[in-house]
């Protein structure tokens, strides 16, 4: 009877073969994660947060297979003075890393970093826990319950380098859980990179505690591999007069889910989040953010641009939520799509949730295909109907990638966009 | 040059005949005009001759240098050395005016099979033709015409038709929206432009902008059709009387 009914719950299941740590620092945490996840459920279609993206295949307790693609691209960022830390298939690779110091900050692995006086143990799964609330976010909770590896960076002072995650996927069967905390004092920099495709199937939680004064510069790029799936999370609470900026580039990828989740939690603070996403025939990508203004005077701003073609399907659930007594808020939300063909779709659920009166919140959603006016101009003038299919293509999603405010990342990532629907042509 | 032989055109969507078999021939050297009251039918001629979509050739032929336009794609017309100035140049977010100038100037001489401009040079010669047309450095570096007032948009039209030195250029309107100073600026790159080997077609209302570019032959087009043809004095009669005589004389 008990084992009959094991089977067929699906949080069960997908426990089954995972560990959640009963000791350690983290052991808390994880048995609290575990309990909201037994309490939520697994994310499933009726939900209304998934009512764009299915979650089966990020929820069954085995992961697809997800071929490993050869690439011949230089890695992104490889040209850059980084601390290097790679994962393969979601575990450390401690030979492939450099070593984990860097003046202004300390790092330790998650799988490793067992002291009683951790402190990630104010990080680990608490903002995951906070973002729970008002939407259940069960992949989060199983990710802190259960996560294997992963990083802890305590800021203190201002890095002369970016830290830089770098992913390979090795194997066509992983399924990576990867939980990584990030906690900056106050007044410290941190600009992490990310890129690569983690495994067959990931699920990632990133934490980013920012304190006051503090700045935290993220760019990721979710590597292109056809196949992958990935359903991460990014938690930042942040403090006064702090700074959080966050670009995504996703190329690819059967499917994803980017959820963000950023509390301003202090006066005068600066949120500004960006994603770029071009996806072609099978591809799925749903980026779903939260922000929540609980101070006075802050700023959020999220730009998001996907480029679909060949029935590739982009989702966008974006909200703001203003609290009372968040004064003077400056909110702003884009989202927008370009469809090369009739056969490709964008859904879009753009919410202001507002509970003050002295704010100024705005939000935009559209969907269209290539201006044919601006397409006729240009080839009137010489330029080949693909180029200036190109030009206009990237002059859209350009203006997601002038959201990076360094001039070589913002060339690479425009670089990586253009080397991809130059493959494209024909 | 341009040789227009009993064109016929109707809107492809719709069972509507814009163009009823307009005959033109504009030589070499030579500037004609066209002048004709509002939805006469003259931008519609210059989009087929470039090749906008949305219009269906149903007789008639077009060429240029005995080469058939009809046929070609837009971007094959231009390299073959064709120019349209806009009555309504397109904003273009998010490209920059000069990318799109350099992109266009070297497409058309790679389809061509000549030699592409290097960048250093590229910026001397746009650098001193915008000079010319008092098109300031900012509006070189904006997204095309985001942002241009309707002079401005005009003088960018020019700016390129001097950049791309195309054989036969047509003008839709390029005087309306110009200020005084403008229309000489613009009349003076038109002219520098004016040779032996390079035909114009002035799609004009006003005579002021013939006073400054003098028009060798003038047409008057109504209903889809050029319905008189003569020397200046044309324009200057369709100034002083508008069109109702002509209209009258023909019917
Ligand atoms: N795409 C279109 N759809 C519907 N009608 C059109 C279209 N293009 C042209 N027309 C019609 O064809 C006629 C000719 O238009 P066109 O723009 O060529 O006139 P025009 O001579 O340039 O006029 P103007 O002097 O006002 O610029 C007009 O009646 C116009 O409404
Ligand atoms: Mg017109």
């Amino acid at each position: 009877m008990a084992e009959a009914a094991l089977k067929t719950d699906p949080v069960a299941a997908i426990l089954e073969g995972r560990e959640v740590l009963a000791t350690g620092w983290s052991a808390a945490a994880r048995s609290d994660a575990l309990a909201r996840l037994q309490a939520s459920g697994l994310p499933e279609r009726r939900d209304e947060y998934w009512k764009f993206t299915r979650p089966d295949t990020l929820t069954q307790a085995q992961a697809p297979q997800a071929a490993v693609m050869a690439d011949d691209e230089a890695p992104l960022f490889d040209e850059m003075d980084r601390l290097q830390i790679v994962f393969v298939d979601g575990v450390f690779d401690a030979e492939a890393s450099d070593d984990l110091a860097l003046e202004g900050i300390s790092i330790e692995r998650l799988a490793t970093a067992n002291s009683d006086l951790h402190w990630a143990r104010d990080v680990y799964g608490v903002l995951e826990k906070r973002g729970q609330d008002p939407v259940s976010r069960p992949l989060a909770a199983l990710n802190t319950a259960t996560a294997t590896d992963g990083i802890l960076i305590h800021v203190t002072g201002k890095p002369s380098k970016p830290v830089n995650l770098i992913y390979n996927h090795k194997s066509d069967s992983s399924d990576a859980t990867l939980h990584h905390c990030i906690k900056l004092d106050a007044g410290a920099e941190l600009t992490v990179l990310e890129n690569g495709p983690a495994a067959a199937r990931l699920n990632k939680v990133m934490e980013v505690e920012i304190a006051d004064g503090a700045s935290f510069n993220h760019i990721r790029a979710q590597g292109r591999n056809h196949e992958r799936r990935a359903a991460t999370h990014l938690f930042a609470r942040l403090g006064t007069e702090s700074e959080f900026k966050s670009f995504t580039l996703t190329m690819n990828g059967v499917l994803t889910r980017n959820e963000a989740v950023i509390e301003l939690t202090g006066d005068d603070a600066k949120a500004h989040i960006a994603g770029a996403c071009v996806g072609d025939g099978d591809f799925h990508h749903d980026d779903t953010v939260f922000i929540t203004h609980d101070a006075v005077n802050c700023e959020s701003r999220q730009v998001f641009k996907k480029v679909l073609r060949n029935g590739a399907i982009g989702v966008f659930q974006g909200k703001i939520l203003v609290k009372a007594g968040a004064q003077k808020t400056d909110g702003y939300q884009i989202s927008q799509s370009l469809l090369l063909d009739g056969d490709s779709q964008f859904l879009a659920k753009p919410e202001l949730e507002i509970y003050a009166d002295d704010v100024a919140c705005s939000h935009g959603s559209t969907s269209g295909a290539i201006d044919e006016d601006a397409l006729f101009y240009l080839r009137s003038r010489g330029v080949p109907h693909a180029d200036a299919t190109d030009m206009l293509t990237l002059s859209f999603l350009a203006e997601a990638v002038e959201e990076i405010e360094a001039n070589d990342l913002r060339e690479e990532i425009l670089d990586r966009l253009t080397g991809w629907l130059g493959r494209r042509r024909g | 040059m341009l040789s227009i032989k009993n064109l016929n055109v109707k809107l492809e969507d719709e069972d509507k005949q814009i163009l009823k078999g307009v005959d033109l021939e504009v030589e070499a050297g030579k500037v004609h005009a066209i002048m004709g009251p509002n939805g006469s039918g003259k931008s519609t001629l210059s989009y087929v001759l470039s090749g906008k979509g949305g219009y269906e050739v149903t007789e008639g032929t077009a060429e240029l240098e005995g080469v058939d336009l009809l046929d070609m794609e837009p971007e094959d017309r231009a390299a073959a050395g064709l120019f349209l100035a806009f009555q309504y140049p397109v904003e273009i977010p998010g490209v920059g005016n000069m990318t799109f100038l350099r992109t266009a100037v070297n497409a058309q001489r790679k389809a061509r099979g000549e030699e592409e401009m290097s960048a250093a040079e590229f910026l001397k010669v746009v650098r001193a033709k915008a000079k010319e047309l008092k098109i300031d450095a900012d509006m070189l570096k904006r997204p095309v015409n985001m942002g241009f007032s309707g002079g401005e948009k005009k003088r960018n039209e020019i700016l390129q038709m001097a950049m791309l030195e195309p054989k036969m250029c047509i003008l839709d309107e390029t005087d309306s929206g110009l200020d005084v100073d403008a229309m000489k600026l613009v009349a003076e790159g038109v002219n520098a432009l004016r040779s032996e080997g390079r035909g114009f077609l002035v799609i004009t209302h006003y005579q002021r902008l013939l006073d400054h570019i003098k028009p060798d032959v003038v047409h008057i087009m109504a209903n889809g059709r050029i319905i008189k043809t003569g020397g200046p004095e044309l324009a200057l009669e369709v100034e002083n009387n508008g069109y109702a005589d002509i209209l009258a004389e023909v019917a």
